[in-house]
């Protein structure tokens, strides 16, 4: 034993349990060397950037409440008797998909708020990949050198959008078996391969016996394993390029400014983990979600009536719905049309969002590196084109209810559909220039988007009113704070590293490294 | 192997490095909170509500309580404990700002030099000379991506060849309905619709066809060439829409059309179910049918045309198999 040795044993009885096991791990993983900028990580502190986080923490929360499900969720269509304990359904037939979802949502202990958590939690997490996205979109984010994040983060939409379909159509309902039918003409619709797709994907044709197990493994293991790859590359993408951060309180592009990960950011991001948690709860206490057994097993030749997918595939639906029945007919050939605004329309929707950061630095000539994020108002061209594209979307997301809204309005279904029609095209046409026009004045507003200090209204003793600015709130201040640097410190890494410098023996080549 | 690098620092001496303790100092350093004590009040609260909403969620899951209560314990616990936590980060700990140094991205070009001249020194060591080898490999692996592939693609499914084009109604299938009973003349009142199958495929996804009553008696023709398709005031067309195959289910009487309730195509029956409204682009096929001497509707033959949506092999819209 060597004294070094001896003295860390001697200095080891004096450390409490605590201290000794991290010790131990250290000695191990040597984290107090490698891991300890981790600790002084900065996260900026504009509440914009909690909308990824939102997406992280209800992606964990599907994968717990995922797991629970899969352990009582039967992948089969095999037909069985239902025998369970909700009344209207004893003695039919159903698959045992669709039993075992009911079993869970009724026998399984605590298994219907895990359902309908589970529900609720991928309605979150694909809205707030949307809104995160649309963030990301209108500040800049995704300039150099972030393309890459940015196509990473447009491959997780995708892909959650997928898994979401898959899941809802897991339970062999109705609704979702209708959906399924759909999706499946979707596939058959692509030229050339549609139908060797759509028989390879399902096994043939639908329904088949292959579709719900396929689906299973595919919903619960393969693309939640891809989202979790992307998920990691995205952080990580995010740890070596440090975050964007908005100019102002001394932020520039060669810092950032915030807070440090150990402790604020640490307590406010686990809390919120909670919080998503919570409120995932609350839902799926408070508000039903797809009570498949209120809409039945799925038949073939069975519909419901006002069948409405998830909102995050309401703007296809809406797209089946506005477009003209126009098809394309070529001799002993055909495009359906479905082809049209199911296949085409997301293949160009994605394709511009991937392209979206090459295309804007071609436009404007930047192909410089931005950490420095934009106000949205301060690039009216981009504001307005983002503004008018998304508006296009919402307007097709509104189509997909057309049958709802004549009902209420009782007006008749034509005229509301023709009202979609038109609106598809004239409200992005409108939303762009006004868009434009709202940037401009903003630019033109002094003091705009800066908080505005609250005035106080104080009575004097004679009874005398005066106004008087309030306190300024920490951390809002107008004029540029003091920062304190994280202290960078003059550490000798390479010599802890190497504490005897040995001549190189005889035959080794030693490759030159610095240890950082 | 380069021997002439230089290492960027030499081992021993000293770099910069980033990360260091964070000594109490400045005002930096100083709770967010204005009134501290006040913001320890609200954080124990809430850890305090959530303490008793955990134990309370333990005990509704003990007692087996619905989904309401286990949810509502559960989802208070959890966003109690999630508040007080993001509170006490956001008030009661150092309110920064902080600053940290950032690196660009963009390598200057000696970096990229240094880097490519290892890797294709090193490289050509590997392969000078080895040309046949490398070449090799890269056929060996050529072919392992394209026969790597083949499972994935012929093993999942069987090709769809003629399923596409052909149901399971035959000349003289009877119309059957879901229960198994063979449809006879008497069967419907005018107005009136039933979904029938062929005896040898009932509840079938393809061969589902609607059966609906016009008139009394007489044949029911909708298309020239189809004089003889619509016995007794019959009229069959195939249940699947020819937009993106759901069932089309609804039959509004007084106008005599079918509703398709996903995206609302409405198909005149008296006109050959040509759509009237919506997205669909075709007519729903028409089953001709004939009463046999008992007095019960069976097909004449299958559908002339392939049903429901469209497929790119499928040919153009008005395809009749002759
Ligand atoms: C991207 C992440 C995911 C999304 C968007 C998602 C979405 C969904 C949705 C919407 C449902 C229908 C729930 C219902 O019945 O109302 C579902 C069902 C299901 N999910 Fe997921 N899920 C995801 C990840 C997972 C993971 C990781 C697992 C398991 C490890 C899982 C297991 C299941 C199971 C077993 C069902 C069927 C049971 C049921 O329908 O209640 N999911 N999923
Ligand atoms: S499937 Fe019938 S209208 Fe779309």
């Amino acid at each position: 034993m060597s004294a070094a040795q001896a003295d860390g044993r001697a200095a080891r009885r004096e450390e409490s349990a605590v201290e000794r096991l991290y010790g131990w791990v250290d000695d191990r993983f040597a984290i107090s060397r490698g891991g300890r900028h981790l600790l002084d990580k900065i996260f900026p502190d504009h509440w914009s950037f909690m909308l990824g986080e939102i997406a992280l923490y209800s992606f964990i929360v599907l994968l717990v409440t995922g797991v629970f499900l899969t352990l009582y969720f039967v992948p089969s269509e095999h037909d069985i008797v239902y025998n369970g304990v909700y009344g209207p359904l004893r003695g039919q037939t159903v698959s045992e998909a669709y039993a075992s979802t009911v079993n869970l949502s009724f026998s399984v202990r605590d298994g219907l708020l895990m359902r309908q958590m589970h529900h609720w939690a991928a309605n979150i997490f694909v809205g707030s990949i949307v809104v995160h996205m649309l963030r990301v979109f209108f500040t800049g984010g995704f300039r150099r050198p972030r393309e890459i994040n940015w196509m990473i983060g447009a491959t997780m939409l995708i892909l959650a959008i997928f898994n979401g379909f898959l899941g809802y159509s897991l339970p062999d309902d109705l609704i979702s078996g209708t959906g399924i039918r759909i999706a499946y003409s979707i596939l058959e619709s692509i030229p050339f391969v549609g139908t060797y797709l759509a028989y390879f994907l399902f096994g043939g044709s639908y329904p088949g016996t292959a579709i719900i197990p396929r689906f299973f493994i595919i919903h619960v293991l393969i693309l939640p394993l891809v989202i979790l790859g992307l998920l990691a590359a995205h952080l990580g993408i995010l740890v070596r390029h440090r975050h964007s951060q908005f100019p102002g309180r001394g932020a520039r592009e060669d810092n950032v400014v915030g807070s440090p990960l150990w402790p604020a950011f640490a307590a406010k991001t686990g809390g919120f983990f909670f919080l998503i948690a919570g409120v995932t709860a609350l839902l799926g206490a408070l508000v039903q979600i797809n009570p498949i057994w209120l809409y039945g097993q799925y038949y073939p030749y069975k519909v419901s009536y006002a069948v409405q997918p998830d909102w995050y595939m309401g703007w296809l639906d809406g797209a089946l719905r506005v477009m003209p029945s126009w098809e394309i007919n070529l001799p002993g050939h055909m495009v359906p049309t479905i082809f049209f605004p199911a296949v085409l329309l997301p293949g160009i929707t994605f394709g511009l969002i991937y392209a979206w950061p090459l295309i804007e630095a071609k436009l404007t000539g930047d192909y410089a590196e931005h950490h420095l994020l934009d106000r949205p108002r301060d690039k009216p061209l981009r504001t307005a084109i983002g503004a008018a594209t998304f508006s296009f979307y919402f307007v097709l997301f509104g189509a997909s209810a057309t049958d709802v809204l004549a009902n209420y309005l009782t007006v008749s279904l034509n005229v509301v559909l023709w009202a979609f029609r038109i609106a598809c095209i004239v409200v992005p046409i409108v939303v762009f220039p006004v868009t434009y026009k709202i940037c401009r004045e903003i630019q033109e507003t002094p003091g705009a988007g800066s908080r505005k200090r609250p005035n106080i209204v104080v009575r004097s003793a004679e009874g005398g009113y005066e106004v008087v600015p309030s306190e300024e709130y920490p951390g809002y201040v107008e004029r540029e704070p003091d920062l304190e640097p994280v202290p960078v410190e003059e550490v000798d890494v390479v010599g802890a590293m190497q504490p005897e410098q040995e001549e190189t023996p005889e035959g080794i080549y030693r490759i030159p490294r610095v240890f950082r | 192997m380069p021997e002439d690098r230089e290492p960027t620092a030499a081992p021993g001496q000293a770099v910069r490095h980033e990360g260091a303790r964070l000594p109490a100092r400045g005002p930096q350093f100083e709770v967010a909170a204005r009134n501290p004590r006040r913001a320890e009040g609200v954080v124990a609260v809430a850890f305090g509500a959530s303490l008793l909403s955990f134990a309370a969620f333990g005990g509704a899951y003990w007692t087996n309580a619905d989904n309401f209560v286990l949810g509502l314990t559960l989802g208070v616990a959890l966003a109690a404990f999630g508040f007080a936590l993001t509170y006490w980060g956001k008030y009661l700990m150092p309110r920064g700002p902080f600053e940290e140094s950032r690196p660009m991205m963009a390598t200057t070009r000696a970096e990229r030099e240094e880097m490519v001249a290892d890797f294709a020194l090193r490289g050509k060591v590997a392969v000078e000379r080895r040309g046949f080898l490398a070449k090799l490999m890269a056929a060996a692996g050529a072919v392992l991506g394209i026969v790597v592939a083949f499972p994935l693609i012929r093993s999942l499914g069987p090709k769809p060849d003629q399923s596409l084009y052909h149901t399971k109604w035959r000349k003289g299938s009877r119309l059957t309905t879901i229960d198994g009973q063979f449809v006879h003349v008497d069967d419907l009142d005018v107005g009136g619709i039933v979904t029938v199958f062929p005896p040898d495929d009932i509840g079938g996804a393809f061969s589902q066809t609607i059966l609906l009553r016009i008139t009394q008696t007489g044949n029911v023709v909708t298309e020239p060439g189809r004089e003889t398709w619509g016995p007794d005031g019959y009229l069959a067309y195939s249940k699947v829409c020819t937009h993106a195959g759901c069932p089309v289910g609804l039959y509004e009487k007084l106008t005599q059309q079918l509703l398709c309730p996903c995206h609302q195509s409405l198909f005149n029956v008296l006109d050959g179910a040509f759509p009237v409204f919506g997205p669909a682009p075709r007519p729903l096929p028409q089953l001709p049918l004939y009463v046999d001497g008992e007095g019960y509707l069976r097909a004449q033959s299958d559908y002339l045309e392939p049903i429901g949506p469209g497929f790119w092999y499928r040919g153009g819209s008005n395809v009749m198999y002759k």
